[in-house]
């Protein structure tokens, strides 16, 4: 072990040599990778999971140098090789400029808004004060890449799958925010780290106890924004062939807006368990001994939350059918925003009588 | 009061869950598919796939040309021609099946008074090249003279119900 521990010495003096905004570029790329890799795994995730939901087996066929274990593990791979191959149809009626500037709207915000996740209780990317804005900011971004898409395409499905998902975006944008309203009262900070910290204690102590409504209501508009069934209006290949990106093909779909649609299912898991259910704060924290290591916070927890929300994601795109239009109009507006209204005001009431996470 | 019943009922997400709550037990519970190359399905004695013409021990073929097999086709895929024979017996000069035109009925596997024709268990077959798909004489009689063994033990497991 003597050279291990050298090595790592070898490591960290390399390391402290390299000047910091090239230091700053390697932990965003490192960042970055992981949550490419992480979405080609979640779409493998996601056959697998749907379709043992359906008494199928999924894709278990493609392996890497025909390894007998882990069956199916490199499909994700195969299909995007295979997509990155393919050619990029441009439609000669579109606007060309706008068609290729959209998959990178789309592309760009979803992975710049994991500059401000506390990944670990000392690791994030970017330690912003307004975290909570900024994250508020880029997924709301994410819709422009959408109508562009629609409307650059010049397709009369394209556009319909645009003017849907615009829609759907603002109804589902207020209830989020209405949602976040109560996670900051609790808090007193829009800082992401601070609103982990402010959770300190155990199962028991995360938000989803006192906030339990917004919770669902974060997570159902959480659905809505990454346009995940049962809210894919968007796309609704059974009425309007795939919606805003009937026009796209190959890499500019691929890497485009398959990747950006897993990448924020990710974030807004990543989100849901920071904002209700306390991000790298361990469960047992205080309910087992501080020096046992599954007591102790770490990246560890985030994992296995997000890991748990992507589940979610899955089991309910297998489980429910598509919402129809009007329906998605009535719960956003009539449903959500009335819910987290009344919840933002019994908040106050525990506020002002100082009960639960008010208790001084 | 039903109406309030309703509200929570809303409120709850309670068919939400018991739909949750199906797609959760089919999850867990075991999957009947067949990992096909690997694992088959069982196949019967009768079973009916590719074609074959077989011979009697001694070598000699056993169809005799009586083009029963060709008038029961109902999707006229056999064409045979016939002559007398260097042993002065009645003999096919050709003997055509279009496998794309076949519907693997059996009925001429049925209606052969010497069970000259039959099908076999083989399934997995295919072709490369245009005008493969008829098989003739001479490829039918190569399976039939290949597969032999297991045409006959068929055929006996299957005597007792004719």
């Amino acid at each position: 072990m003597q050279w291990f521990v050298t090595f790592m010495e070898w490591l960290a003096g390399l390391w402290a040599i390299v000047p910091p905004f090239l230091q700053v570029t390697f932990l965003v790329i490192a960042v970055m990778m992981t949550i490419i890799i992480a979405v080609a795994m979640l779409t493998l995730a996601e056959r697998k999971v749907i379709g043992y939901m359906q008494l199928r087996l999924g894709p278990n066929r493609v392996t890497f140098f025909g390894l007998r274990a882990f069956r199916g593990i490199a499909q994700p791979f195969a299909d995007v090789f295979k997509l990155l191959l393919k050619e990029i149809i441009v439609p000669a009626s579109s606007s060309r400029f706008l068609f290729l500037l959209a998959p990178l709207i789309v592309l760009v915000p979803a992975l710049a808004a994991w500059a401000v996740i506390p990944f670990s209780p000392e690791f994030v990317l970017a330690d912003v004060d307004a975290g909570l804005l900024y994250i508020l900011a880029l997924t709301s971004l994410g819709v422009y890449g959408v109508i562009l898409a629609g409307w650059a395409s010049n397709s009369k499905y394209a556009f319909l799958g645009a003017m849907r998902s615009a829609a759907q975006m603002v109804a589902y944008e207020i209830a989020m925010g209405f949602a976040l309203v109560g996670v900051l009262m609790v808090a007193g900070s829009l800082n992401l780290g601070e609103i982990i910290r402010g959770q300190q204690g155990g199962f028991g102590s995360w938000n989803w106890f006192w906030l339990f409504p917004l919770f669902i209501v974060y997570f159902i508009s959480g659905l809505a924004e990454t346009n995940r069934a049962p809210f894919d209006v968007a796309e609704g290949e059974s009425e309007i062939v795939a919606g805003f990106h009937v026009e796209y093909s190959g890499a500019a779909f691929a890497a485009l807006f398959a990747l950006p649609e897993y990448a924020n299912m990710i974030l807004i898991s990543a989100l849901t368990s920071v904002f209700f259910f306390g991000g790298w704060l361990s469960p047992f924290q205080g309910y087992l001994p501080d020096d046992l290591w599954i007591a102790q916070s770490s990246f560890f927890w985030l994992f296995v939350k997000i890991c748990a929300f992507l589940f979610v994601f899955l089991w309910v795109r297998a489980t429910f059918p598509r919402y129809r239009y009007d329906q998605i109009m009535r719960l956003g507006w009539k449903v959500l925003i009335p819910v987290t209204l009344v919840w933002i005001g019994v908040e106050a009431m525990l506020a002002w009588l100082h009960i639960g996470p008010w208790a001084a | 009061m039903k109406r309030v019943g309703s509200i929570f009922q809303t409120l709850l997400l309670t068919e939400l869950l018991v739909g949750l709550s199906v797609t959760a037990r089919n999850f867990f519970r075991p999957k009947i598919t067949l990992h096909y190359p690997e694992e088959k399905t069982p196949q019967s004695p009768r079973f009916r796939g590719l074609h074959a013409l077989r011979r009697y021990p001694n070598g000699q073929e056993r169809c005799i040309a009586c083009k029963l097999c060709e008038a029961v086709c109902p999707a006229l895929a056999i064409t045979i021609e016939s002559d007398v024979g260097p042993d002065n017996t009645r003999r096919t000069t050709r003997y055509d099946i279009d496998l794309f035109k076949c519907i693997y009925c059996g009925f001429c596997e049925e209606a052969c008074p010497v069970d000259a024709i039959v099908e076999t268990r083989i399934l997995e077959y295919h072709m490369e090249n245009r005008g493969e798909n008829i098989m003739t004489k001479d490829k039918l009689l190569a399976i039939g003279e290949r597969f032999e063994a297991m045409i006959a033990a068929d055929k006996a497991a299957d005597s007792q119900y004719r």
